[in-house]
């Protein structure tokens, strides 16, 4: 029994050491780059942020990996889409983790999804439909509407969790909402020549992007949602275009451009790959570049 | 009639020089006034229009699916508890042997999951439920369905609540030691299992127990586990005791190098006091015996895993390399007796003698996946006999099973995943598990999986 007792002493000496050490700032374990920046923008230095994926990866398929479960277990919040974008690896790391302050139920766990009317349920669950979302389509931040409406409810909840900076928060949540609204303002009269724009779309990844500025989607290039396009596929989706032609094919930068690559040069369509979260190019620093790039690149694709 | 022109061409020879310049003025007012009520006109006309334009888009925007409020927590799966099914089955092609069986280790004997049927057959469907018990717990089961019989392969509650990183687990549970153990069947890389947890458990170490974890509060992956059970499981056995016949520590580190890069690797060590183990062989002379072991087992077990994803975008390409290496000691006595009294053995009237072994053993294996969907994958398996000593002799002397001989197996396998619930897979493998035999096995396995699965670990 002596190497349990000692890994038993050990646990309590580093779990005393960990738990008295000072609480400086609210610990958030953010799923995707652009809540990070939610939330880094609402918190200042009064947070400090770790995002759990960047924006080459793909976020419904990450491993759970060692790291992940380690930074999840000083979190005291956790912010994620929800909606099952992150349930092929979200579930063991929240089991892993032991952390009881980010689980199911508590005002630690956040889900962006909770906030925002959801597009794209669908009518039938089956998985012959491919990787469908019972909830909806998650990808909730392509439209930066969502995204003051996600803030103003992740301010409230940090402020909540940490009452001490709650002022703080609320202060610079309205200086960024002002802005936020504002330049929302200026996207919009930017984007004008791009309602009714036809457009084909990689994966079924815009519906949010495509409502706000008023793109009209002819085709998507994946079969079913999840499942890669084949030739056979692409080649239905050529002869598509032919009849209602579309101006460009949209995907992700976390996206391989293999096929988009292939529709653009049968179809005559602009490539157009969109940062689609914080970090996906060099313009997309912060949540307004973001959208800066999206517009800008959206404009530029509609260019003959 | 009136004749503008008329007049004033009266009126300026009337008045020659002033009244010209009054004119003038008349004519310059006249002009700005127009000119500023086109203006006014003008503006008008433009904000005329900036308010056409506002309404349209109002219009548009109205029309364009108004935003009902969300429903709170509506993103939430409605099914509770989590119900998996994973199919399993596979087309073997091996050679008819009367016996299979690693020479040189005291094998763990039963195979959970079927093993070594020729043709076709399939393996144990797991049936899997999971879901939050209440905000304190969580349970999960995980039963295979076999013909005419049903092994509860893990049954256990899990504490979501205890916070300070700490998690104890209790019911049956398989064990946190190494890397691949705690993995089921459907979970492995490979069509079969590897040698390594062949001898060292049958198919993975699992017991009724409890188990205590703990996990760093650091950056870097810490995490310590403690586990008692009731040893139900080779390679310890159930002693009818209150106590624990079974004891496993590990520890495992991980973390990220790069964006590219994460590994995880670990330390564990299982005792145990079999008392009246099992034991069956035959003897140098293949007589048939029988036995039991009983003393104590010890078992060192240190695992290594690494993937490599281009940016940790796994879709496309990835690559895992995992390795095992065990050493186990096990001392103590072992007894044999002839298994068929009309075929007398070397323990012919019951032999009672020491037995002592001291061997080790690895694995190795890297799987590639070069395109969306397509995996190969090798894996190379060599354990080392080392001393096994029983009645004064090596024990190879008395029993053909312990031979002295270092069995291994290389196994290539390629499969294909149309997506992430189903899985095919191709295996050929060179067995030399067993002295004297080089076999080549072929395999076709396919592993389907309806329902919530739940995600895996790394």
């Amino acid at each position: 029994m002596k190497p349990v007792t000692f890994l038993l002493r050990l646990g309590l000496v580093l779990g005393l050491a960990a738990s008295g050490a000072a609480h400086a700032a609210l610990k958030v374990f953010a799923c995707e780059p652009e809540w990070a920046a939610l939330a880094t923008a609402i918190g200042g230095d009064k947070v400090s942020v770790y995002t759990a994926t960047t924006a080459f990866q793909d976020p419904h398929r990450i491993e759970a990996r060692p790291s992940l479960i380690a930074r999840a277990r000083s979190a005291d919040l956790l912010v994620c889409t929800g909606a099952e974008l992150e349930i092929g690896w979200l579930p063991v790391i929240l089991a892993e983790s032991a952390n009881r302050a980010i689980q199911t139920g508590q005002p630690g766990q956040f889900f962006a999804a909770d906030y925002v009317t959801l597009l794209d349920k669908p009518a039938v669950f089956d998985r012959s439909a491919g990787d469908v979302h019972a909830a909806g389509n998650p990808h909730i931040q392509t439209d930066p509407r969502n995204i003051a409406r996600v803030g103003a409810a992740l301010a409230a909840r940090m402020a909540q969790l940490d009452p001490a900076d709650a002022a703080q928060f609320a202060a610079r949540w309205a200086d960024f909402s002002a802005r936020w609204q504002a330049a929302i303002a200026r996207w919009e009269a930017a984007a004008t020549p791009l309602r009714g724009t036809p457009v084909v779309v990689q994966h079924a990844a815009f519906p949010y992007l495509e409502r706000w500025l008023g793109l009209r989607q002819v085709a998507v290039l994946e079969p079913k949602p999840g499942v890669e396009p084949s030739l056979a596929s692409l080649a239905a989706i050529k002869a598509k275009l032919a009849a209602t032609p579309a101006k460009m094919v949209i995907r992700a930068a976390y996206q391989p451009p293999r096929a988009s690559a292939w529709i653009a040069e049968q179809a005559g369509l602009a490539q157009v790959v969109l940062p689609f979260t914080v970090g996906g190019d060099a313009q997309s620093t912060d949540l307004f570049g973001l959208f800066d790039s999206t517009v800008a690149r959206l404009l530029a694709g509609r260019k003959p | 009639m009136f004749r503008p022109a008329l007049l004033v061409a009266a009126l300026a020879a009337a008045f020659p020089v002033h009244a010209d310049t009054d004119l003038d003025a008349l004519r310059a007012e006249l002009k700005d006034m127009k000119a500023a009520y086109e203006a006014r006109i003008q503006a008008l006309e433009t904000r005329l229009q900036q308010t056409e334009a506002k309404t349209e888009t109002v219009a548009a925007q109205a029309a364009r699916a108004p935003e009902p409020a969300p429903a709170a927590e509506s993103t939430r799966r409605g099914f509770n508890p989590d119900v998996s099914l994973i199919l399993q089955g596979k087309y073997a092609h091996l050679e008819k042997r009367d016996e299979r069986f690693v020479s040189g280790f005291i094998g763990a004997g039963e195979h959970g999951h079927g093993g070594s049927e020729r043709g076709f057959s399939i393996d144990g469907s797991e049936l899997i439920l999971s879901a939050s018990v209440d905000p304190y717990f969580r349970g999960y089961l995980n039963a295979v369905l076999n013909d005419g019989e049903v092994d509860v392969e893990e049954a256990w509650f899990q504490t979501a609540a205890l916070g300070q990183g700490l998690s104890v687990k209790g019911g049956r549970f398989k064990s946190g030691i190494g890397y691949q153990n705690e993995q089921h069947p459907h979970a492995w890389d490979f069509a079969t299992n590897n040698l390594v947890y062949e001898v060292l458990f049958g198919e993975g170490y699992a017991q009724d127990g409890v188990q205590l974890k703990w996990l760093a509060p650091t950056d870097t992956f810490l995490e310590l586990g403690a586990e008692l059970g009731n040893g139900n499981a080779f390679p310890a056995t159930n002693n009818d005791s209150n106590g624990a016949n079974s004891v496993a520590l590990f520890g495992h580190v991980g973390g990220d190098v790069g964006a590219s890069n994460s590994w995880r690797a670990g330390l564990s060590w299982l005792r145990a006091r079999p008392h009246g183990r099992a034991f069956e062989s035959h003897d140098v002379n293949e007589a048939g015996v029988t036995g039991n072991f009983s003393g104590k087992s010890r078992t060192w077990l240190a695992d290594f895993v690494w993937k490599w994803a281009p940016n940790g975008n796994p879709t496309q390409q990835n690559f895992k390399f995992a390795a095992e290496v065990f050493q186990r000691k096990e001392s103590g006595v072992l007894a044999c007796d002839d298994a068929d009294i009309a075929n007398p053995s070397l323990c012919t009237g019951g032999l009672s003698a020491p037995f002592a072994a001291d061997q080790s053993g690895f694995y190795t294996q890297a799987v590639y996946q070069f395109m969306p969907h397509w995996r190969v994958g090798y894996r190379y398996d060599q354990l080392l006999r080392g001393d096994v000593d029983f009645n004064g002799s090596d024990a190879g002397d008395t029993f053909e099973t312990l031979a002295d001989y270092d069995p291994r197996r290389h196994s290539l396998m390629v499969d294909y995943s149309p997506s992430e619930f189903s899985r095919l897979r191709l295996q050929v493998t060179r067995d030399e598990a067993q002295q004297g035999v080089a076999e080549n096995q072929f395999y076709v396995q396919y592993i389907m999986s309806l329902g919530s699965h739940g995600a895996h670990k790394f």
